[in-house]
């Protein structure tokens, strides 16, 4: 069993001991059930088409509050205790830690994608329902999870104070959640182009149609690996 | 394992908080680390846990600098301030630190238990960790140091917290580990150094300024034998006179009534010549005490200017 692994699964257990994963689980089930089901104006019975775009809309939104909650602790947390001495001194390197942080997020993530699997197999039932392009869309939703989380844990290895981590993490998702997109409208030409390739959301509504371009692939794992390498980088310099 | 320390530096921003300082430690040496705060001790051990990375300088373990190889699985390291996951049961914690550290699956739970019997934690070994007194908080802190049976240990004040039973089982807990092990310890409890350890290393303001065992210290420190008599039956002025009047006399200093300071020149005993100086003007030597030099005061003296 490899040091990361070790580091996930306890890491995993303690959002399961604390609540945060119960809380988080029922939260996010509420919304997305709320607008898939029951909110009225929007929801599947209104629309009248057998897909789970509203669902992806709504849990791209609350992935992005989400994850920097999950997050915020990862290394800001050890840092402030100073648990984080005790991993350091032990036989774990640098990488190992942050891909063990890294993991734990991204399952709990996986944990409460996998309880709407039931959405997908309901409203699969309710008519002519694309198979490949749903499939995409949650292929979509863990790839944005994971650069999400590679951004919370970079934002968390810059402080000791959840709170500052929580703040940094969704600063800078706002930045490729939103502003990039924004910029990207607001201008033209080649730099219209550069923020439009910046912009996380076009990325993942690219996904989310049904279209697995590589361009959208190595975005989204070069924003994860760009996070977790610098979290690396801040952790190494004590 | 050995581990040698050569030309060791390391600054926080200007401040120097070890500078160039070198030594060894011996397979089953129990070295004693003081200072008084800020002296650079527990930077020192943070560097040979690999936790901090030096300015200059090396450190190696049975001659292999750990720059270059990691060495951690080698190390059972106790930290300053014992920090711990506090929502992890006891049980849970120790598994953890030991799947951590290499322990094979197979072994673990042996392993936990062991440790758990040896750090007097079977009372409380189900218990949250936030749950438990500072002093089992400590002992959990030691076993989690322990459980991979490393061959050197690092604990920066082990002792903090515990009670005085406590402290006496964790001192003989060390003592045995320390015959097989190399042990590194810091402490503030000049009594507990002399009591664990074999070797005293004080440090101060970065640099070493001591380095050896207890007795070896007070030696230098003291320099000349200072001795406290005891004489009755004579003049004191008499005595006084007829003492510093000896071949071995520095100096004498009157006490008390009957009671003398006597202290010698460098390297020569003047028990017997006291002694032979009473028989022959028929005093009574009643009291003849060699005066100890407290390792408080050689404390003192090194790291106060």
């Amino acid at each position: 069993m490899t040091a990361s692994w070790i580091i996930a699964k306890r890491e995993l257990r303690s959002y399961f001991d604390s609540l945060v994963a119960y809380i988080l689980l029922l939260t996010f089930l509420g919304f997305t059930g709320f607008f898939v089901w029951l909110s009225g104006n929007g929801d599947v019975f209104f629309r009248k088409q057998a897909d789970l775009k509203v669902f992806f809309s709504i849990a791209n939104w609350t992935l992005f509050f989400f994850i920097p909650a999950i997050t915020m602790k990862l290394v800001a947390e050890e840092k402030r205790s100073g648990t984080i001495e005790l991993m350091m001194t032990k036989a774990v390197t640098n990488w190992q830690f942050v891909w063990g942080k890294f993991m734990a997020a991204f399952l709990l993530v996986a944990i409460a994608l996998a309880f709407t699997l039931p959405y997908y197999y309901t409203i699969s039932t309710l008519g002519n329902f694309d198979h490949g392009a749903n499939i995409a869309g949650y292929l979509g939703l863990l790839l944005l999870s994971a650069a999400y989380i590679g951004i919370g844990i970079f934002a968390s290895s810059l402080t000791n104070n959840q709170i500052v981590a929580f703040l940094l993490a969704l600063i800078i998702g706002i930045c490729f959640h939103f502003l990039f997109g924004v910029m990207a409208s607001g201008s033209s030409g080649l730099v219209s182009e550069i923020f439009d390739t910046l912009s996380l959301s076009s990325h993942f509504d690219s996904i989310s149609r049904g279209v697995i371009d590589s361009k959208d692939l190595i975005y989204f794992i070069s924003v994860t690996a760009i996070g977790l390498i610098l979290s690396e980088y801040i952790i190494s310099k004590r | 394992m050995n581990i040698a320390i050569n030309k060791l530096t390391k600054s926080y921003g200007t401040q120097k908080a070890v500078d160039d300082i070198s030594f060894e430690v011996k397979t089953g040496e129990i070295l004693g680390f003081l200072g008084p705060n800020g002296a650079g001790k527990t930077t020192t051990m943070k560097m040979i846990t690999q936790y901090l990375v030096p300015d200059s300088g090396d450190i190696s373990i049975n001659g292999k600098s750990i720059a270059t190889s990691s060495t951690k699985s080698n190390i059972g390291y106790l930290p300053e301030h014992n920090p711990l996951y506090l929502e992890m049961p006891v049980m849970d914690y120790l598994s953890f630190t030991a799947a951590l550290q290499g322990v094979a699956k197979s072994r673990i739970p042996d392993q936990v238990k062991n440790m758990v019997m040896m750090c007097g934690l079977d009372i409380e070994k189900h218990k949250k960790i936030s749950e438990l007194s500072k002093g089992y908080r400590q002992r959990v802190g030691l076993a989690q140091a322990m459980i991979h049976d490393p061959e050197i240990l690092i604990l920066d004040e082990p002792t903090t917290g515990l009670d005085p039973n406590q402290i006496v089982e964790i001192r003989e807990l060390i003592k045995t580990l320390g015959s097989s092990k190399t042990v590194i310890l810091s402490t503030h409890i000049l009594p507990e150094v002399e009591a664990t350890c074999d070797r005293i290393l004080i440090i101060n303001r970065g640099k070493i300024v001591a380095d050896g065992t207890a007795d070896t210290l007070r030696k230098q420190s003291q320099g000349t034998q200072v001795l406290r008599v005891k004489i009755e039956d004579g003049e004191m002025e008499d005595i006084k006179t007829k003492i510093e009047s000896l071949s071995t006399t520095l100096s004498v200093d009157i006490l008390e009534r009957d009671r003398f300071e006597v202290q010698s020149i460098a390297d020569i005993q003047s028990n017997r010549i006291i002694f032979d100086l009473c028989k022959q003007h028929n005093w009574v030597l009643t009291e003849m005490v060699p005066f100890e030099t407290k390792l408080e005061d050689i404390f003192r003296n090194l790291t106060t200017n």
